[in-house]
Parts: structure tokens; sequence; C-alpha cells
């Protein structure tokens, strides 16, 4: 499930040097991320965190190949990100990546089961295969009651489980999450915790951002961003070196 | 990758869900437009239909020419003499000119009396070969014929009649078989033309003539100085070399410039049946410009509509982006949508179009000419393919720009969260 890429001499499966990225407006440059350097090896957990606007956002779309740095170097299981064409970079953002947001992304005007099949059906999934596949995800998040409901009819948490079945439908390596508890009220915020911990568990490289200080301590690393640079990298999994913001909390 | 057609389907029936109402519109202004292309090029090929039979009426790709006077003078003579060619010529003609279908010479008695009985009516009579039949388009109503060859070898007394001619003298009787007296010299009656249409003419319409073999012509009236000739060539674009040729023959027989234009005047309809036809075709491309004009109208309202789809589906797209799907089912399930928008109003049209067409068809046009002109609309086969393919063209362009907008859209921005 998480294959490594043999090419690859530290297996580190996100490689940043450098990366920056300049919103041109027209009027106004917005530099959002001004430098960034980060590794993330196979199957970790990190929680990336920092205050709002400081570049998280900007950060995730570009590990998940949703848009292309203005500056440096990005490699995903060793291959340079840049010299890709637009088809291949839909095929990464199909196959090795899955996103979670914050205000779920789900289509309004289909099922739970036709979201979660989509993935499927943009991988070229047979329609068995797809249905056996969709099935699976549903029951794995506990919504196989659900599958022929729209978004409309579920509630937060429901629809944030469902995003994130239809983020795993391919199977990625990677799962990236844009603040997925922050439209949640806190119990239905736990379960998706819970599951992102099991996911981990199961060997899946995870990165969350999170202004939720309980999930960000779930993660053994967190990277802190102000001002599109990363100011803090704690790799050892101990809380105190962490902004205040998010250590207030203790969890359980 | 497995079944990316199949797919891009799916995905259409999954978004073709919203729009409902103002998809009905396009598909209206669609079939309208579907139904004023067809409509103009049905009209267009019944006229051309009826145009062209009606100068075939006459005859097609022949050549008439009425001698006339010299205007140079030619080896000694003086320009001012008439040039009169004789029955004979004919034959000399048919002799030394090869490549023609036929030759005939043509003389005319234009103040005839034909008398049936108790009515007598003043009439134009023409003496001519049997292959002026041909040449002439004379179809005779079955039960009749025209002028055979025996009838002029022996001098027959036959006569074959124009349909207002048959009409003015018989009524409603038969004429094939009865007996008429021409300036009071019985003629059996052995054919009556059909109807046709007819427009061009030189000496009056056919219906009003009445044919007889040329030599019973001669013996009748003693006159043997040619009206006209007319012929046809096998080759139609052969006619101005044949023409040169029958004036070098009559030149040497009666002695004047061949190059004089005045001496045989012609009508060559090959050469006004080209400038027909393009007068046609002219007549044609104008209606099926503004046929496609007015489709482009309804082409437009569907560009707009899916302009408006990908407008209000850019999340949805954006959302697409993200989960990975490639460009073409971004775009595919546009171009579809546009299309079968486009479709769906064309089959409409194309209904309508059938509709109402069958209906005029079923109109009587009674004897008036212009509406007899203007002939029945017509769907051919050229013209459906016609319209589909603009119908085709015009809904893949509708969907292809709006398509072109959805596949430009920067999901990162789209998904933004604020
Ligand atoms: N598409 C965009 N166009 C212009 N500015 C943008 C765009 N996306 C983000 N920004 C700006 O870049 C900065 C970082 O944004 P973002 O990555 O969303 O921060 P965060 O997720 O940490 O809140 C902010 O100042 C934001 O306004
Ligand atoms: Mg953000």
């Amino acid at each position: 499930m998480t294959a490594k890429n043999p090419s690859q001499p530290n297996g580190a499966v996100i490689h940043m040097d450098g990366i920056r990225k300049v919103y041109d407006t027209g009027k106004v440059k917005v530099e959002a991320l001004r430098g960034v350097d980060l590794e993330v090896q196979d199957g970790e957990f990190v929680a990336i965190i920092g205050p709002s606007g400081s570049g998280k956002s900007t950060l995730m779309n570009l590990i998940g190949c949703l848009d292309t740095p203005t500056g440096g170097t990005y490699r995903l299981s060793g291959e340079l990100v840049a010299g890709l064409r637009k088809e291949q970079l839909a095929a990464i953002r199909n196959r090795r990546v899955g996103f979670v947001f914050q205000n779920f992304n789900l289509l309004p005007q289909i099922t739970s089961y036709e979201n979660v099949e989509m993935p499927l059906l943009f991988g070229g999934i047979s329609r068995r295969k797809r249905r056996q596949r969709v099935e699976e995800l549903l029951d794995r998040v506990g919504l196989g009651e659900r599958m022929h409901h729209k978004p409309t009819e579920l509630s937060g948490g429901q629809m944030q489980r469902v995003a994130v079945a239809r983020a795993l439908a391919m199977n990625p390596d990677i799962l990236l999450a844009d603040e997925p508890t922050g439209n949640l009220d806190s119990s239905s915020g736990g379960d998706i915790m819970e599951l992102f911990q099991e996911l981990w568990e199961g060997g899946r490289t995870m990165l969350v951002i999170t202004h939720d200080a309980a999930l960000a301590r779930r993660a053994p690393r967190q990277v802190e961003i102000r001002d599109g640079l990363v100011v803090r990298d704690n790799t050892n999994g101990s809380t105190d070196l962490m902004s205040d913001s998010i250590v207030d909390r203790p969890i359980d | 990758m497995s079944q990316p057609r199949f797919m891009i389907f799916q995905l259409f029936m999954r978004s073709s869900r919203v729009q409902k109402k103002r998809a009905v519109l396009t598909i209206a202004a669609i079939a309208w437009g579907t139904l004023a292309l067809l409509l103009l090029l049905a009209f267009g090929e019944g006229l051309g239909i009826s145009l062209q039979d009606a100068w075939a009426g006459m005859g097609t790709d022949i050549a008439v020419i009425w001698p006339g006077e010299t205007t140079k003078p030619w080896k000694g003579l003086p320009a001012g003499r008439p040039i009169r060619p004789r029955i004979d010529d004919i034959q000399t003609l048919r002799l030394r000119v090869p490549g023609l279908i036929g030759i005939s010479g043509e003389i005319t008695s234009w103040r005839t009396t034909l008398t049936y009985g108790e009515k007598t009516v003043t009439g134009r009579v023409k003496g001519v070969s049997t292959v002026w039949g041909q040449l002439r388009n004379q179809i005779p109503v079955s039960g009749g014929r025209f002028l055979n060859p025996l009838d002029d070898a022996q001098r027959r007394r036959v006569i074959f009649l124009g349909t207002a001619v048959a009409e003015d003298i018989f009524g409603s009787e038969d004429p094939v078989g009865k007996t008429l007296l021409v300036d009071q010299v019985p003629y059996t009656v052995i054919g009556v033309m059909i109807e046709k249409m007819q427009f061009g003419a030189y000496s009056g319409m056919d219906a009003d003539h009445a044919i007889i073999p040329i030599r019973t012509f001669y013996a009748q009236y003693g006159r043997d100085r040619l009206g006209n000739i007319v012929l046809k060539t096998e080759n139609p674009a052969q006619m101005k070399a044949k023409l040169a040729e029958v004036a070098a023959v009559l030149s040497s027989k009666y002695g004047f410039d061949p190059q004089d234009e005045r001496v045989l005047g012609t009508w060559d309809t090959v050469e006004s049946g080209t400038i027909q036809n393009n007068i046609l075709l002219g007549i044609k491309i104008f209606l099926s410009v503004i046929g496609v004009l007015t489709l482009t109208v309804g082409g437009i309202g569907v560009a707009n509509i899916m302009y408006a789809v990908v407008k209000e589906r850019t999340r949805e797209i954006g959302v697409k982006m993200a989960l990975g799907a490639r460009s073409h089912w971004i775009t595919g399930p546009i171009v579809l949508e546009g299309l079968t928008y486009t479709l769906l109003g064309g089959v409409l049209g194309l209904v309508m179009a059938t509709g109402l067409i069958l209906l005029m068809s079923l109109l009587p046009t009674g004897d008036n000419m212009a509406l007899k002109a203007l002939g029945k609309p017509t769907l051919s086969p050229a013209i459906a393919a016609t319209a589909a393919g603009v119908l085709g063209i015009i809904g893949l362009l509708a969907g292809y720009f709006p398509a072109r907008r959805a596949a430009s859209v920067d999901p990162a921005e789209t998904l933004r969260y604020e």
C-alpha cells in the first residue's frame, strides 16, 4: 500500500527545497511562501500549524500538485514535479494523494456513493471494482447505510467522513487534510481524528493542517508556518516546543 | 484507461440535472434555426428543380440558329445580302459536321387556319425533321407519338399538337386519330405534347404550335428556306466549335464571311444554362447563409448556457480536478452537453420542417405560374446532410469554447476557503 520508490536514497516521500509561491493578483503580489524547506518520510503523520494567512493551505496545495510553486524544487517520491505536464499532475492527484477540505467539497447533486466513486471513475476503474471499493470505503467510515443519501441529507461529521472515504478511494500514499475538523463540533471532530489515527497506523503518510491542539498533538511531528516560512519543525513529538495557541487543550 | 467515452457519458448524465429551463429555451432556438435552414434549403431545392425543368422545357444544351443578312463584304460580294439555307442543307450539315446528336431545320407558317368540324382556329404550324422532337423536348402524351422518319420520307400528312392548340380545337375530346384541316388540307393527328414548364422560347411557347414533317410542309407550301436550324452536340462543351463548323459549311456554300456574326444569329443554351445554374447556385448559397446565420444565433444561445453552466459549476470542476480528473473529463461532458442541446433542437427542427413541407406539398398550386415556378419545397438527402453537418459544427463550437474555459479553471483558487 505504501510502495517506496527505489530511486529514493533517503526514502523521503515529500522533499521541498526553497519553495516559494507568489500570487500575482494584478495590482498586488502576495508572497504566500518565502522559501520553505520540508522533508516528509513515508508513513509520517505531520500536523501543520500556524496562524491564519501564514501559507498553510498554499503549502498543502503545492504538496498535492493542485498548484505549482513559483520557485524552489519539489520532489514527490524523488520525482521532480516541475517537469510534469498538466495531465501527469492530474494523474498524481488521482493516485498519489487524497484531499480532505475544511468545507468538505462534496458535490451536492449526487449521492455519497457517487461522490466516493468519482476518483475511481477518473482512475479508469471498472464498474464492478468501483462498486466493491465504494461500498468497502463507506462501510469503513461507518456510512454504509447512508450510501444513497445526498450530502445535504447528512450531518457535517458524516459529510467529512464521506470526504475522507473519497480521498482514500484510489488508495493514495499521502492523505492531505486542510483543517478537516474546522467546521465540525468536537464529537464529530473526534471521530475524524480517530479515523486519521487509524489510517496512519495503517501505514499512510498523513499531513493535517489544524488549529485543533488535540489533533495536532496526535501527530508525532508538528511543523509551524508563519509568514510563509517554516518557523518550527518538531520531530520528537514533545508538545512543549509548540506555539501556545494549540497546547492549551489536553486530549481526552 | 478503460472506457473513457463511457465515463464521459456518465459524467454528463450526472451534471445535466441543472439549467433545465434555459436548456428548453435554447433547444427551441436551435429548433427554430434548424427549421429556418431546412425550409430555406428545401425552397431553394424546389425552386431549382422547377427552374431547371422550365429551362429544360425548350430542350437541354441545344443551340438555335436563325439566318440573317451579311454585314461584311465577302469575296467581292456586297454586305446586306440575306442568307437563307434550304431544307437540303441540313443533310449536308449532318454529313459534314460530325459529333452532333441531331440537327434539324425548321420552317414556320405563322398564321395558319386549323379546322376541325365547325371549329376553326388560327395557329402556328412548323415543318421540322424527326430529330427535332428529341432536341426540343416534344414528349407525346401516352397514346400518341411524335413524327417518325417515314412520315418525313413519305411526306405524310400527319400533325403533332401543342397542349393549348389541342385544347382549343378539340376541347375535352381525344385528338389522336382525328382528322384536322391545315389550310384546307386534311391531316391526321398523331400525338399531343405533354404539358411542360417552359421558360425559354424563340418563336412562341411550344404549347401553342402544331408540328408537321418538313417535307410535307414543303409539299404543301412550296417553301424550302429554313427559318431556324436547331442542333445539339454530343458534348455540350463542343457547342462553340460545332457552331463554327456549321458556319464554315454554310459560308462556303452561300458565300459569306464565317466571322460575320450577324449572318447566323445563335442562341447557345449551353452558355445560358451555365449562367442559369450560377444564378441558381447564388440563390441557394444566399438562402443557406440566411439559414446558417439563424442557426448560429441558436448556437450562441447554447454556448451562453454552457458558459453559465461552467460558471455555476466552477467549484464542481475544481473538485473534480482535485480528484484527478484529466482535462477531457472536464471538457467532455460540456462539449457533449452543448452538442446534445444542439442535436435535440436539430431533431425537433427536422420534425417540424418535415411536417410543414409535407403540409405544403398537399396544397394545390393550381394554374398560378408564380407558385408553379416556386416549385415544391423538397427535402433531399443532401439537404439533410448539410443541415446535420452545420448543426454538428455549431454544436461542437457551442460546447468547445465554454469547455476551454472549464479546462482553464484554477482548482487551488476555486477551492480556497476563507
Ligand atoms: N489565490 C490566491 N490569490 C491571491 N492571494 C492568495 C491566494 N491564495 C492565498 N492567498 C494569500 O496567500 C496568503 C496565504 O494564504 P493561505 O495559504 O490560504 O493561508 P492559510 O491557509 O495559512 O490561512 C494569504 O495572505 C492569502 O490571502
Ligand atoms: Mg487555509
